[in-house]
Formats: structure tokens, C-alpha cells, sequence
């Protein structure tokens, strides 16, 4: 190729990588910074904390105004909602309104001085006094609020509760899928028997069953084991072998020599011992994108724990996640949520990182015989 | 059949009876038994009542019913071909002969991969209305009342294709796979010739991965057809959004079944779902099979 079009090539593939980077890097972002930052208008990419040195001392203040023109908006300690601030904020002077401790406020845009201040405003914060200071006194360094992290977890109240029982059921389903579909795979690949082909095609006909349609028989049929609200439904299907593993790993089962299977059958091995000493090891490739596959596609999983899982202590991380949306005082603490958001993606991404060769593979081999 | 033929047979069945029992109860009796719900008033709490075709008259005369299909239809019309071509277009740009492709193929991959969860929540901070990276971006650059993405009913359907649209890379790796399967010759011998990148594109790239192009556009199309988490996470009113403007297909399902407890009515949409499911594939194999190629023909 000439070089000026994969120049092209490589820009627009960059501009494209960013745009689908975005999202991360706004996820981990955000999760870095302190609630009243993420909520600020406009939002700055990176966190930062605010210093100055006020009567005589060095230390942290809060940012002020959330800038709606033409007045300022100004956040004043602890306090609840911003309130609007006078026009004599600008000359950072002091402000008094009533008795307590005083709690700094920082203003960083000027205010009019046309303004008149509508000082009912301020004096309805009962018990808030603060200084108000000048831009050019503050200083400001970027800062990442890691914190955010163990607080997403506390916020998350179940949090260990949720990974283990996550874990628990991709263990599970990885073990029950890899073992059953790996068996039945090995006797429709690598057996000859009577109605083994049109067997054979029921199974890939039952991959076209839309989900919807077994979803709610199957819930009668787990109540009626008693086992809704157990974790039981969402993983001992896995045990009964899954039809697309099946096809996949019958794949790769067929393309191993016959020559190796007779060679132990003469030698009087049974079949069991062939497909377990002789095929599994063979196959572990195979094997490793059915297991990886089960292990994300149980790890994502929504639909399934919303159904099953009626109390929260039970979630899995995925609902969990869902919760922690709606729970709280009603406002979604973004930050929070960002760093529950990230925790919950970056296994899969160390997971990709690790075996990035197999899933490609996987997905590849899939995507064309399927 | 010769005791041989019988031993086999026992064999044979041994290893496939993990699945052959997992068919019997996880597939057969729960398709069987959804036949019968939909012809039935059932909660799952009492005994299932046979009501005839009542569910299924129920669903004509159902506006909301009627809304959750258009919804679907729409979403798909957008969300699909969105998807299919913005695939193709990064695999074929994949395909070409850049540096570092393994760490574009990985960029691209890896937001398939991300729990739907969570990539929901991360996509519905970037779409916040007075907040959000996006809409912060475009006033930015002057735009000083963009479109409150998930509150305005016009703009939900769009915001949702975009996140599915996000997640398209599973669909470019299986695309990539495909191009690196054209023949190489073919692709040469046209270059010789003097046919531009153009034509070679059209008469002989596009042809030769035409099986795959048709599968991706099948798998859309019963994905799409069941789209859930993303809206279900994202949208106020449990899932359903402005208006019930994302009120999709799957999220009336679920709604009807473990919502309000209406298991039977469910069953019956959920049969009306493969009976769509059905109608729109095959007509979508209608359509495309003059254009596939199968290598060999």
C-alpha cells in the first residue's frame, strides 16, 4: 500500500480507538474524583484539590460556584445546596453572616459588581459562616481520590458477599460446562452410533430457542424445587452440557486423527480413559476458550440473578451494581458508582489481557462455523 | 442391530447423556410446557387455568403490546445497520497493513467484552443530560441545548443503539476473521488488472465474505430482537423510559412475567417473539441470499 493512504488508516483507526477508549477513561476518571467535582458544571477530566492560606494558616478548602451567570453560586462547607453568593465576595473580604465555626468557601469566578447581593439567601443558612476568597489566592494541584474505592465497597454494603457468590457460580458453571459439554462433544464427535447424527441436529436445533420462551417454565420448574432465591438455578443447568460448547468443542474433537483412538482401542483402553488421557489434552485450546467464555458469560450475567435472586444478601456483583443505582438518598453518587462500575470491568479486562489469544481465536472460530 | 452395534449405541448414549437429560428437563418440558401456559391464566402460584386463545386475542387488542413491537422494530432499524456497517468498516480498516494492530483489534474487542451492567452505568453518566461527557463535549463546541439523551423520548432509541454500537466488537473480530480468509490471489491478480480499492471492495472482498456478512446480519437480528439489560438498567420505570419509549419486546416479557405475575400472557409473547423472530430471518434470507456467495458456487 502507498504510505499517504495508510497514513488515513492509521488516523482514523486512532480517532476510532479514542472514541471506544472514551467511555474507560471517563469511567476511572470520575471514579477518582470527589462527589461535588463530578457534579460541577463544567466538569473538569482530572480531580483536583484546592488550597489557602487563610488567617495565616495553609489549608484545604472547598470549590465554590457552580457559575451560573450572571450571579455566583457558591457551595459553603458542609452544606446541602449552593446558595448565591454577594458581590462583595469579589473583593474577598470577610463574611459573617451569623455565629459558628467558620467553614471556607472559595469563589473562582468574579461576581458583577453591578450585583446587588440578595443576602436573605446567605442568612437562611443558619449557623454557616466562611471566608470568601479570591481566585488568585487559591492554589490547586491535581489529586486522585482513591478513597472512592473502598467507600464505592462500603456503599455497596454486600460487596464480599456479592464476589463471593459471583465466584462462586463461574467456578461452578465453568467446571459443569467444560466437563458436560466436553463429554458430550467427545460422543458426538469421535463415536460412531445409531441416530447419532439426527441427535445430532436436534442439539443444534435447540440453539434457536429464543430464551424468553423456556424463561418462564423454567422459573416454575426451580420454585417448584424450591430453589428461587438459592443459586442453585444459575448454575446447575451448566452440569447438563450446553449446546453451542458442544458444537464448538465437536469441532476441534473431529479434527484430531482417528489413527490416535484405535491405537488405544487395540491396546483394550476404555473409552472413558481414551477421551479423558488421550482427547482432553489435546484439546485444552478448546477447552480454554469454553471455559473462559462460561466464566465472562456468568460474570455479565443480569437476567438470570434478576430472576432468581430475590434478597439482596444473595446478589451477584452484576445486581448488585444494579441496586447500588436506585438504593441510597436518591441523588446517584456518580463517583461511587464509577468505582463499583470500574471494579466490576477490570477483571474481565486482566482476564482479556492475560488470554487475549484465546478469546480471539475463539471468537473467530465461532463466528465462522457457527 | 449386532451386539457390536448395541455396544456402541450404550456407549454413544453414556457420553451424551449429560445433555440428553438436560434436554429432556431444561429444553422439552420448559417448550412444552410454555405451548400449554400460553393458552392459560397462570401466576405460577396456583395451578395454571386453560383460558383457549384469550392470551393470544388479549395481545391484538394490547396498545402497550403493540408499542413494545414498534419500539423493537424501530431500535433495530437503527441499532442494526448502524452496527453492521461500523463492524465491517473497522475490520476492513484492521485489515490493512498498520502497526500496532493487535492493540487496535484489542481496543476495539475488548468493550464486547464488559459486563452490560456496568458498561450500562458508564454509558448513562456519559449521556446525563446537564453532566455528561457528551453533552458537556457539545456545548463546548456551541451547541447550547443538546438533546437530553435519555429523557426525550425522540433521543432514547438513538442513545441505546449508540451503547449497543459500543459493544460491536465481537462482530469486527468475527468480520477480521472472515477478510483474512479472501483469497489473496483473487485480490492480486484484480490489482494487476488495475481495478481501484473500490472495485476490488465491491466485486471481489464483499462476495467473498458475503456467508459471514449474512451471519453477523442473522445474529443481529435475534439479538436485536431481545434487547433488555442495557434499557433495563438505564431507563427509568423498569426499563420502559420516557413515554415507554424504550419499552422493548424482552422488557414487556419481563414485566408481564415476574412483575405482574402474568406468566401465561408472557408465554404467549414469548411464542409471538419466535413467530417474529422467524418471519423477519427469513425474509432477511430472502432478501440477501442472491448476494451470498458460498465459496465453490
Amino acid at each position: 500500500m502507498r504510505p499517504a493512504p495508510r497514513l488515513v488508516v492509521t488516523a482514523l483507526l486512532l480517532v476510532g480507538a479514542a472514541v471506544f477508549v472514551l467511555p474507560f477513561v471517563w469511567m476511572v476518571v470520575t471514579a477518582l474524583k470527589p462527589i461535588d467535582q463530578a457534579l460541577s458544571e463544567p466538569n473538569a477530566w482530572l480531580p483536583r484539590r484546592f488550597a489557602a492560606v487563610i488567617g495565616g494558616q495553609d489549608q484545604e478548602v472547598r470549590l465554590g460556584p457552580l457559575a451560573i451567570e450572571p450571579g455566583v453560586w457558591g457551595r459553603i462547607g458542609g452544606a446541602a445546596r449552593p446558595v448565591l453568593l454577594p458581590a462583595v465576595a469579589v473583593s474577598g473580604g470577610l463574611w459573617h453572616p451569623a455565629a459558628g465555626s467558620p467553614v471556607p468557601v472559595v469563589v473562582l469566578k468574579p461576581v458583577p459588581a453591578s450585583l446587588v447581593a440578595p443576602w436573605r439567601e446567605v442568612v437562611s443558612l443558619d449557623g454557616l459562616h466562611g471566608d470568601i476568597l479570591p481566585a488568585r489566592s487559591v492554589r490547586s494541584w491535581i489529586s486522585f481520590r482513591w478513597e472512592n474505592f473502598p467507600l464505592a465497597v462500603r456503599s455497596m454494603r454486600h460487596f464480599s458477599r456479592y464476589l463471593a457468590n459471583t465466584l462462586i457460580l463461574c467456578i461452578l458453571n465453568v467446571v459443569g460446562t467444560v466437563l458436560s459439554s466436553a463429554l458430550v462433544a467427545y460422543g458426538f464427535a469421535r463415536l460412531e452410533w445409531r441416530g447419532r447424527d439426527r441427535l445430532f441436529a436436534v442439539l443444534l436445533a435447540t440453539m434457536m430457542i429464543p430464551f424468553p420462551v423456556v424463561m418462564v417454565p423454567l422459573y416454575g420448574f426451580f420454585r417448584a424445587l424450591g430453589m428461587v432465591g438459592t443459586l442453585q438455578p444459575l448454575w446447575v443447568g451448566s452440569f447438563f452440557a450446553n449446546a453451542f460448547n458442544v458444537f464448538l468443542l465437536r469441532q476441534f474433537f473431529r479434527t484430531i486423527p482417528r489413527e490416535l483412538s484405535e491405537a488405544a482401542r487395540i491396546d483394550g483402553c476404555s473409552e472413558f480413559r481414551i477421551f479423558w488421557t488421550i482427547i482432553l489434552p489435546l484439546c485444552k485450546p478448546a477447552l480454554v476458550v469454553v471455559a473462559l467464555f462460561t466464566f465472562l458469560g456468568v460474570w455479565n450475567d443480569f437476567l438470570g440473578p434478576l430472576i432468581y435472586l430475590t434478597n439482596e444478601h444473595d446478589f451477584t456483583l452484576a445486581l448488585g451494581l444494579e441496586a447500588m443505582k436506585t438504593s441510597e438518598s436518591g441523588a446517584t453518587e456518580w463517583p461511587y458508582l464509577m468505582a463499583a462500575s470500574t471494579l466490576v470491568i477490570l477483571p474481565v479486562i486482566g482476564l482479556f489481557l492475560a488470554a487475549q489469544r484465546s478469546f480471539i481465536e475463539g471468537i473467530s472460530v465461532t463466528g465462522l462455523k457457527g | 442391530m449386532t451386539p457390536g452395534d448395541r455396544k456402541r449405541l450404550r456407549i454413544g448414549l453414556l457420553f451424551v447423556a449429560p445433555w440428553l437429560v438436560g434436554f429432556a428437563f431444561l429444553t422439552c418440558y420448559p417448550v412444552l410446557s410454555s405451548i400449554y401456559y400460553s393458552f392459560c391464566d397462570y401466576d405460577v402460584l396456583s395451578r395454571p387455568v386453560w383460558v383457549g386463545l384469550l392470551n393470544y386475542q388479549d395481545l391484538t387488542s394490547d396498545g402497550v403490546f403493540w408499542q413494545s413491537v414498534r419500539n423493537t422494530l424501530l431500535f433495530n432499524l437503527i441499532a442494526l445497520p448502524l452496527g453492521l456497517l461500523t463492524s465491517l468498516a473497522l475490520a476492513l480498516l484492521l485489515n490493512q497493513p498498520v502497526r500496532m494492530k493487535g492493540a487496535f483489534r484489542a481496543i476495539y474487542y475488548l468493550p464486547s467484552l464488559v459486563p452490560a451492567v456496568a458498561g450500562s452505568m458508564v454509558w448513562l453518566w456519559i449521556l446525563n443530560g446537564k453532566l455528561g461527557l457528551l453533552n458537556q463535549a457539545l456545548q463546548a463546541v456551541g451547541i447550547h441545548h443538546p438533546p437530553q439523551w435519555l429523557g426525550d423520548p425522540a433521543w432514547t432509541k438513538p442513545s441505546l443503539a449508540l451503547v449497543s454500537l459500543w459493544g460491536c466488537g465481537n462482530t469486527v473480530v468475527i468480520y477480521l476473521a472472515a477478510l483474512q480468509g479472501v483469497p489473496r490471489t483473487l485480490l492480486e491478480a484484480a490489482m494487476i488488472d488495475g481495478a481501484s480499492a473500490w472495485r476490488r471492495l465491491i466485486h471481489i472482498t464483499l462476495p467473498a465474505i458475503s456467508p459471514v456478512i449474512y451471519f453477523n446480519l442473522l445474529i443481529a437480528i435475534i439479538g436485536g430482537l431481545q434487547v433488555f439489560t442495557s434499557a433495563f438498567v438505564m431507563m427509568g420505570s423498569g426499563g420502559a423510559g420516557p413515554e415507554r419509549s424504550t419499552l422493548f419486546y424482552a422488557i414487556y416479557i419481563y414485566q408481564n412475567a415476574f412483575e405482574y405475575r402474568h406468566m401465561g400472557y408472557a408465554s404467549a409473547m414469548a411464542w409471538v417473539l419466535c413467530l417474529l423472530i422467524l418471519v423477519l430471518t427469513t425474509a432477511a434470507s430472502r432478501v440477501a441470499r442472491p448476494f451470498v456467495h458460498y465459496q465453490g458456487d
